[in-house]
């Protein structure tokens, strides 16, 4: 997916001004409120018209005030999930997720509803009505219902932002498979660096109304670690967990990790570890509580925002933990020192 | 209770009056709320003013303005009158006058129950491939039903005590243009017909009471059918 944006917005005292050219299949849009995140969102979707200059989708064009070209919304194929789930009311869950299925012209009508209704587990909503969801289900009938309107892209304006931790970790494993599965291209917009981390592999960062730069989710991370609710997020892979004593051994790499959470974990799972669940020791401690203790070699060591950020090394795998400064100044960490870093099987976050 | 052949026809011509006056203004009001609520619309105080201004002017005045355009010298009438059709003195003037004085609060109820329908509602569904229309009938139509309903009994209730302005354009000629409040009028001038004007006012009191309860009944459905 190519989108071209060189546009310019007022808004009352507010002015916007995008050029940006970005190609990729998983987009984020990182920026505080009040950066002009969600009016890019309105102005690509066709909900607002810039004062001046175009928007390409692929190579088409969407709008071009040159031309006098403005797409109406329903032409663009470009679906939305807002931040509230802005189900129908007045409609069952069911025909809320057919509406835009409904309206997709049949050439395009490559996702089903019963493959989307299986992958969304979506079945014994059906025939509820929408006032009767919690929180997550509505989100995930809004993701259902955007998606099977089969649009060349999606948008993703904060979905996650009116849920509590919770359910956004419940939501997130769909919001993956989803994209993976169905292969829509999309923009994932956020003010959480470890949303971005976890949905997005390239970085429009906006602020004032104006693009800062573009970047990586990695670099993104780095950067913010310090202001970051979680930190850095650290994310693993863990595979063929075996039960052991209640807790679960995964293979990560050539490591074995213990996680309190790996029930029904199929072959492969993504877990999330942030950065400040990991205790660094000098030498080996004797004995303690926590049940992963990892020898590593530190490779590289980064400042963000007064954090020292220890890139580690565990037989191959990469983990990044955040310390203070006197930290790292008592524990003289310099770049090939050996550490030990212990983890607590709870630190372990599972992700899908 | 006292009616004369005169009065049941009265009765049956207030029902229809306001029926006809409340089925012919919807559309209407369902678009002028529609304009006012959705739309940016250059002028749009004027055409506020315009739809309100019968809510603020006496009703002997509208029918008057309605008499000057509708009678025989006036633009509409004449125009009207070439084509055959003539609306002064008929129960069809009658409608007019009670559409053209209930209009504001149908559009002012319907109104209401638009702008309660959140915004990105109606976005999501352009954004599903909805056009404005297709929009228009299947979000914003069945979320605005209850506004409707409520404009719709207020209207047809208005219509039933219209008096100042039918008097003017349709007349108060028993059997063909009164309606009950035009009847209850007669009565209450001959010092006789005490007995005859309770018994209209009594039928006025059940209908309306009908109309009331039927608002009632219809906002409780439709307030279950959106809560299931």
């Amino acid at each position: 997916m190519r989108l071209q944006l060189n546009l310019k917005k007022q808004f009352g005292s507010f002015f916007l001004k995008m050029d940006a050219d970005i190609s990729g299949e998983r987009i984020g849009i990182f920026g505080d409120s009040g950066s002009g995140k969600s009016s890019i969102v309105n102005l690509v979707a066709g909900l607002l018209q810039p004062d001046k200059g175009e928007i390409f989708l692929d190579g088409e064009a969407l709008f071009s005030s040159r031309d006098h070209l403005n797409i109406s919304p329903e032409k663009r194929r470009i679906a939305i999930v807002l931040q509230q789930a802005m189900l129908f009311p007045h409609l069952s869950v069911k025909n809320n997720l057919l509406y835009g299925y409904r309206r997709c012209a049949e050439q395009h009508r490559k996702i089903k509803p019963d493959a989307l209704i299986d992958l969304l587990k979506l079945e014994p909503l059906l025939h509820r009505g929408v006032n009767y969801l919690s929180g997550g289900e509505k989100q995930r009938v809004a993701l259902g219902r955007a998606v099977l309107a089969n649009p060349r892209l999606l948008l993703m304006d904060e979905p996650l932002s009116a849920l509590d931790d919770k359910l956004r970790y419940q939501i997130i494993p769909y919001l993956r498979s989803v994209s993976e599965e169905f292969r829509i291209p999309y923009l994932f917009i956020s003010h959480s660096v470890n949303e971005m981390q976890l949905m997005t592999e390239q970085i429009l960062v906006v602020n004032g109304g104006a693009l800062i730069e573009v970047t990586t989710p990695e670099r993104l991370a780095r950067n913010r670690m310090a202001q970051s609710q979680g930190g850095y997020l650290n994310l693993l892979h863990l595979a063929d967990p075996v039960n052991q004593h209640g807790l679960f051994a995964c293979r990560w790499g050539k490591n074995t990790l213990l996680v309190s959470t790996g029930a029904n974990c199929s072959e492969k799972s993504l877990f999330e570890l942030s950065s400040r669940e990991i205790i660094l020791f000098k030498k080996h401690p004797e004995a303690i509580s926590a049940r992963n203790l990892l020898e590593c070699t530190v490779e590289e060591m980064f400042n963000s925002g007064g954090r020292i950020g220890i890139v580690l090394s565990a037989d191959g795998e990469k983990l990044i933990a955040e310390i203070v400064q006197s930290a790292a100044d008592e524990l003289n960490i310099t770049p090939g020192s050996p550490l030990f870093a212990a983890i607590k099987a709870s630190s372990f976050r599972r992700l899908g | 209770m006292l009616l004369t052949p005169e009065d049941i026809t009265a009765i049956w011509l207030s029902l229809k009056v306001a029926l006809t006056a409340t089925l012919l203004s919807l559309p209407f009001g369902f678009a002028t709320a529609w304009l006012l609520v959705f739309k940016t619309l250059r002028g749009k105080v004027v055409l506020e003013v315009l739809v309100n201004l019968p809510l603020t002017l006496p009703p002997v005045v509208i029918g008057y303005f309605l008499l000057l355009l509708l009678g025989k010298n006036g633009w509409l009438g004449k125009a009207l009158a070439e084509t055959g059709i003539q609306l002064i003195f008929t129960w069809k003037a009658a409608v007019i006058a009670s559409a053209v004085v209930g209009f504001p609060l149908l559009v002012r109820s319907i109104r209401l129950g638009m702008e309660s329908i959140d915004k990105q509602l109606i976005a999501a569904s352009r954004t599903l491939g909805a056009s404005w229309y297709d929009s228009l009938f299947t979000i914003i139509l069945p979320l605005s039903l209850r506004g409707i309903v409520a404009g719709s009994s207020l209207m047809f209730a208005r219509s039933l005590g219209e008096f100042g302005a039918t008097i003017i354009v349709a007349g108060n000629m028993p059997g063909r243009t009164q309606t009950i409040p035009l009847a209850i009028y007669d009565y209450t001038s001959s010092p006789s017909s005490t007995a005859m004007a309770l018994s209209l006012c009594m039928v006025s009191v059940v209908i309306s009471v009908a109309v009331l309860l039927l608002h009632e009944m219809l906002g409780r459905k439709l307030d279950r059918s959106s809560a299931s």
